[in-house]
């Protein structure tokens, strides 16, 4: 049986978000795990604000109002924009991962083309989309109320 | 490692799972104004009247049961993974695990309580 060989992050903190000098894709999963994080975090709480809607009505009010006001506002549409952004860039991801958007293996004959080729309009694509989606949630929580 | 490969197909699943339900969610609750779906005209998602409306209805109960597991399996086991690129020993990989899937069961009973009593109150109303 082959050993498996490990790969330390040894640059830890820089290791996680750093892109250094690859491409743009590297930056987008770094703000895929960001993204995460903060949709984890909020939705950890979410879950304990919520629960007061299985106890009575005016627990419910209760809750509610100590979670509102324009900060709050705000923080709820950084939450919508961080699950835009994650939940686009995840299809995308997935699109990637099951090779479906890496293109055709071909024979290296100059110009060479690689597959950064295939996903780079793919991932500007999903970026055009999570700004739609973004913009049209920002329409409703700021201007259309 | 196939464990590893398995958890990770995991991942992925509910992600997609997530990306269905989460987005029902959010276009519900936060896209209102534009959609207006599932709440009564001129109301608010978060006004009682249309909570105990979602409460009473066994979709909205059940899949909200499902986005909870898979919002849950998706975000922690995402959190291990990035924990474990720090290739802590043994010992605090185990631990970090056996956290995180405490955690999760201890989140995923009490939104599973929630579902289940509001549906309920929600019935009673």
């Amino acid at each position: 049986m082959s050993e498996i060989k490990s790969h330390p992050n040894r640059l830890g903190l820089w290791g996680w978000l750093g892109g250094g000098r690859w491409g743009v894709e590297r930056y987008l999963y770094t703000l895929h795990r960001l993204t995460g994080l903060g949709l984890l975090a909020y939705f950890l709480m979410h879950i304990v604000v919520t629960s007061a809607r299985a106890i009575s009505p005016e627990r419910w009010k209760a809750a509610m109002d100590s979670v509102s006001g324009p900060v709050f506002v705000l923080g709820e549409y950084l939450v919508f924009v961080a699950f835009a952004f994650h939940a686009i860039n995840g299809i995308r991801l997935v699109l990637v991962e099951l090779g479906w958007a890496v293109g055709e293996p071909i024979e290296p004959v100059f110009p060479y083309r690689t597959s950064v080729d295939v996903q780079r309009p793919l991932a500007i694509g999903a970026m055009i989309l999570a700004a739609i989606i973004i913009v049209l949630g920002g329409l409703d929580f700021f201007f259309l109320k | 490692m196939i464990r590893d490969a398995k958890l990770w197909t995991w991942h992925v699943l509910a992600g997609i799972v997530i990306l269905v339900f989460l987005a029902l969610h959010m276009a519900i609750m936060h896209l209102d104004v534009l959609l207006g779906w599932f709440n009564a005209p001129g109301t608010h998602p978060i006004d009682w009247a249309n909570v105990v409306a979602r409460g009473k209805s066994v979709f909205f109960t059940v899949t909200y049961i499902v986005l909870l597991g898979a919002a849950l399996f998706h975000g922690l086991y995402g959190l291990r993974n990035i924990l474990l690129e720090l290739n802590p020993p043994a010992w605090l990989k185990r631990a970090t695990g056996v956290i995180l899937l405490l955690a999760g069961l201890g989140f995923f009973i009490l939104g599973t309580w929630v579902a289940v009593a509001s549906h309920t109150l929600a019935g009673s109303v």
